[in-house]
């Protein structure tokens, strides 16, 4: 002990081998006991994975590239994301990865859904108060900065491998912007607006709905196009945990050094990713058309 | 006519609809702490804020407007217009004292009543517009009507009449940004008189306009005054808009109110230099009336009869043309209460 200053006076080794087994040891028991009872309670979620994918895979190839083309179009009516949608998944398809992107798009879409229906009213409720707020951004700060592993390892200690901790994961990553920008996009909403609203008698509610979250919606829009691109690159990573998609070959791939393989599975995440964010960017400006001029 | 027409002066016993008493705002960490300084102490503006670091926002604010009139708040930028108006629909809580609109102690309504309050009894319409950029036109004009959950039906029937009657019939479907700074607040106006609230505040709403356009929008005001008769508060900081649409004039400076009268008392009887600082400009002749100016009626002398609430500008035109140089003046009913020359007319227009 005696020599404090010229070595860290660190724990000692006793100490910190039983503090990490106290704690390790605590959470076993933990997931031992009400694991079986969390797993019920994300049945339905599995279920309804299970099913998302099942339709996604059953469905026509053709099908499938008219529903997106569909999508693509009422986002963005723009020809050139549609032609860019068509051409990127028949060559998915013609390398013969159309079933993987089927089931990466699944969960990918299904994590998307998640982290809005959590991500917005948690962002609505920091923008109403800054106490929300104070305790919500260092919680996002550590989502985002904290290696995706490290969470990894929880999840899968209470849930095991398969779909749900994956989408469990993948959604911690990816959740941050959503919550982000839903707050950023309502307190920049125009003082003098908000209090027009007021002085016709607008609850806080009304206020909400109908001048807060449509006004703030390119800035959430802008933030759910983050959130997917995260999704996307959390791909590979949730593979690990037994995640079914273009995650596995490129897992596969690293360990058997294929490298033609790993390439054309991450070029298929690249095709992805830019099909989503070109039609949510495009719909994200389309939603901002009112505030251009008219010419003249 | 604005100026004349006040109920009191025709003898009507009008109850005030909105009463303010004893009104004092102080912005700050402390404002309560604050008030006895200002109150009892009489702290001015500039030593509160050296010295307690709190924002004198009003002073002892006693004002009673009677319905259907233009009630003009008038005064410099930070002289408290914002802060007073914005008591009446209590956006703003007073440190300390009463705002009474229709009999109804607004600092005494619960949330849900404040909201009704707002919705039914007061219209708003702002310096900056203040419209919704993501709404049409029609959509803005309707906001009222949809916080007030009136039937799609009603909402579609006065939208259109409104954005009709501010001529905007061709715009209802374009986004604010795609209309001109005039075309902009004729939405902000369709939009507060759509909820047929019986009382108006403006906060500066022609401010931000050029000066025709600005000129066209109190011609729009006056008119749409003269057939509604609501009870409106009207905040400038213009002296000339003031005089146009003002029934009856109040003067702020440093949060409190330093003269309170109607156009002429204002130009013909400034209370201190920094309203006669304000008045020096005015042309006379489109404020002063005959009745003001008369001599008393001598037996004997004939001539044309003209209205007393007849502005000097507008009697000079009429002894351009006449051939006559002296001319009675008449009051209530026709009565002849007083007489008027050429001479006197021109001597008043300008200043001595
Ligand atoms: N929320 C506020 N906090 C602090 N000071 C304020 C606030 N609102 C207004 N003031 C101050 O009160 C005074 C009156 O402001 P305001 O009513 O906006 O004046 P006006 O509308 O006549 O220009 C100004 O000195 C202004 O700086
Ligand atoms: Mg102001």
């Amino acid at each position: 002990m005696g020599d404090w200053w010229r070595e860290f006076p660190e724990m000692d080794r006793e100490t910190l081998v039983a503090l990490r087994k106290a704690l390790d040891g605590g959470y076993r028991e933990f997931s031992r006991s009400y694991g079986a009872e969390i797993e019920a309670f994300f049945d339905p979620l599995l279920y309804f994975l299970v099913w998302f994918e099942k339709l996604l895979l059953a469905t026509p190839w053709w099908l499938v590239i008219i529903v997106l083309c569909g999508f693509a179009w009422m986002a963005s009516r723009s020809w050139k994301i549609i032609l860019g949608t068509v051409i990127a998944f028949l060559l998915i398809g013609w390398f013969g990865m159309w079933e993987d992107t089927m089931r990466t798009m699944s969960i990918i879409i299904v994590c998307t859904l998640i982290a809005i229906a959590l991500g917005v009213p948690i962002g609505i409720l920091m923008a109403r108060s800054g106490r929300t707020q104070a305790v919500v951004t260092p919680v996002l700060d550590v989502m985002q900065t904290m290696p995706a592993f490290v969470y990894l390892i929880p999840v899968v200690m209470l849930l095991g491998i398969g779909k749900v901790p994956g989408v469990i994961a993948v959604v911690i990553y990816a959740i941050p912007p959503v919550i982000r920008l839903t707050n950023l996009g309502i307190r920049l909403v125009d003082r003098d607006v908000m209090e027009a609203a007021d002085s016709f008698g607008a609850s806080p509610w009304q206020r909400l709905v109908r001048v807060q979250v449509p006004l703030a919606m390119p800035t959430i829009m802008a933030g759910i196009n983050q959130t997917i691109m995260m999704a996307l690159a959390m791909v590979v990573i949730a593979s690990m945990i037994g995640v079914k998609g273009l995650g596995q070959p490129v897992l596969k791939s690293i360990t058997n050094q294929y490298f033609t393989l790993g390439l054309l599975n991450g070029l298929a995440i690249v095709a992805l990713a830019i099909v989503f964010d070109r039609i949510s960017q495009a719909y994200g400006r389309r939603m901002q058309a009112y505030r251009e001029r008219l010419e003249g | 006519m604005a100026g004349v027409c006040r109920p009191t002066a025709n003898g009507w016993k009008v109850e005030p609809v909105i009463e303010l008493s004893g009104l004092y705002k102080i912005f700050g960490s402390d404002p309560a702490g604050l008030l006895p300084r200002v109150r009892d102490e009489g702290v001015g503006k500039d030593d509160l804020l050296d010295r307690y670091n709190g924002v004198l926002g009003l002073r002892d604010i006693n004002l009673s407007i009677p319905a259907r009139t233009i009630q003009v708040v008038m005064g410099l930028s930070g002289s408290g217009k914002s802060t007073l108006i914005r008591h009446i629909n209590r956006l703003i809580d007073p440190t300390a004292g009463q705002v009474v609109v229709d009999g109804e102690d607004v600092m005494a309504l619960s949330k849900a009543q404040l909201r009704d309050f707002r919705c039914r009894k007061i219209a708003m319409v702002f310096q900056r517009f203040a419209l919704m950029p993501h709404r049409t036109v029609s959509q803005n004009v309707a906001f009222g009507l949809e916080i007030q959950r009136f039937d799609k039906a009603e909402i579609a029937r006065r939208v259109s009449y409104w954005v009709e009657r501010v001529g905007l019939g061709g715009n209802g479907d374009q986004y604010p940004n795609q209309l001109s700074g005039g075309m902009q607040q004729r939405v902000g106006l369709a939009r507060a008189l759509a909820t047929d609230a019986d009382i108006l505040l403006m906060d500066e709403a022609f401010s931000a306009l050029d000066p025709l356009i600005r000129r066209d929008m109190q011609g729009m005001l006056l008119d749409l005054q003269a057939e509604l008769k609501k009870t409106i508060v009207f905040i400038t900081h213009d002296l000339d808009e003031a005089l146009r649409v003002g029934d009856d004039i109040v003067i702020l400076r440093d949060g409190a109110v330093v003269q309170q009268g109607n156009a002429q008392d204002i130009v013909l009887r400034p209370a201190d230099d920094y309203i006669a600082d304000f008045v020096q400009d005015i042309n006379l002749g489109k404020v002063i009336r005959l009745a003001s100016i008369m001599r008393p009626m001598t037996a004997g002398l004939t001539g044309p009869a003209l209205d007393g609430s007849m502005l000097l500008a507008d009697a000079v035109r009429f002894f351009a043309a006449a051939d006559a140089d002296t001319a009675l003046v008449t009051g209530e009913a026709g009565r002849v209460v007083g007489a008027i020359t050429a001479r006197d007319v021109m001597g008043a227009m300008v200043r001595g």
